[in-house]
């Protein structure tokens, strides 16, 4: 390679690096617009429960948030919300193992994740006399051993939600029957 | 020999002071006009039901992506954060305006920064007016 090519490829990567972080620095445009995606989000995080109880179904919503190890931060009744986070250690040895091999290679050693924490909301929504909507979204962080964030995005995987569900279906039984 | 090191004291603390004068203009600082900021970020609807107003706010929210964090009914405040390889906070407030209409406003901040683009708070809102339109046919 001469020196020119190298050059050029240099000039090339910085103005790459400065094209992304230029992006990055503004809202993207459709971050406020309803995307297609949304309609099949919403399905795969709402069950509809035959009751007209929002405030047991909220009760036995916050029993199960505890029992999965959820500190709940926040709760509004009248509008059926209820704010919950959890954090734990994402050390994974498989990973560490594996940038460190990688990092012996390379000379390049990137961290691996530490720390994790998972915000979610659950919200109740009448709709009818007989009805009730339980929509649960979360998101999660994802720190690495640098402290750097490294994962800032909503969960959407269906077995979170398909598991979440099916144990509110337990947790309203028990609370129904003051279990 | 003294001297040079006051100058030197004197220029940090100088530099410091600045530093700080500077972090707390931030505070209050924004690009927009608050007249243009709040034309922008509000929108009046016919209705009078705060509660289904706030409920209908916060479905919207979540339609968007977002995570609602808190909500206060008495206040008429539901705040969320969006996710999705940066952040986006947003609160959204109501206020009645006579007694057939709500003003909703909204504001929100993209990772450091404020949004001050009409472009994203005419998307919420169009999303808002969709939703409160479909929930209306379904009422009837």
């Amino acid at each position: 390679m001469t020196f020119r090519t190298f050059s050029s490829i240099c000039i090339l990567v910085t103005f790459l690096g400065f094209s992304v972080v230029g992006c990055q620095l503004r809202i993207p445009k459709d971050a406020l617009a309803l995307s297609p995606e949304s309609l099949k989000d919403r399905q795969l995080q709402t069950r509809t429960f035959q009751s007209n109880d929002e405030k047991m179904l909220l009760t036995a919503s916050a029993a199960l948030l505890q029992d999965l190890g959820y500190t709940i931060e926040e709760s509004e009744i009248p509008c059926g919300v209820i704010v919950c986070s959890r954090e734990r250690d994402v050390t994974d040895l498989k990973q560490v193992l594996g940038y460190f091999i990688i990092g012996a290679i390379t000379g390049v050693y990137v961290p691996p994740d530490h720390k994790q924490k998972v915000v979610a909301s659950v919200v109740t929504r009448p709709l009818d006399e007989k009805r009730i909507a339980v929509r649960i979204t979360f998101q999660h962080m994802v720190w690495n051993t640098n402290d750097q964030l490294v994962k800032n995005e909503q969960l959407n995987d269906p077995k979170i939600y398909r598991e979440f569900f099916s144990k509110l279906s337990k947790s309203v039984f028990l609370v129904a029957h003051e279990i | 020999m003294r001297t040079h090191g006051a100058v030197i004291s004197g220029l940090i603390l100088a530099l410091t002071l600045n530093a700080c004068a500077a972090k707390q203009k931030e505070i209050l600082r924004t690009k927009e006009s608050q007249v243009k900021l709040r034309s922008m970020q509000s929108r009046v609807f016919d209705m009078s039901d705060r509660n289904r107003l706030l409920r209908t706010i916060i479905a919207t929210m979540q339609d968007l992506g977002f995570v609602i964090e808190k909500a206060d009914e008495i206040l008429g405040v539901v705040s969320g954060t969006k996710r999705s390889g940066y952040t986006l906070r947003m609160t959204v407030s109501i206020r009645p305006r006579g007694r057939t209409q709500m003003i909703v406003r909204s504001n929100a901040q993209y990772n450091l920064q404020t949004v001050e683009d009409p472009e994203p708070y005419q998307q919420f809102f169009a999303a808002l007016s969709k939703a409160l339109f479909l929930e209306a046919q379904q009422v009837e």
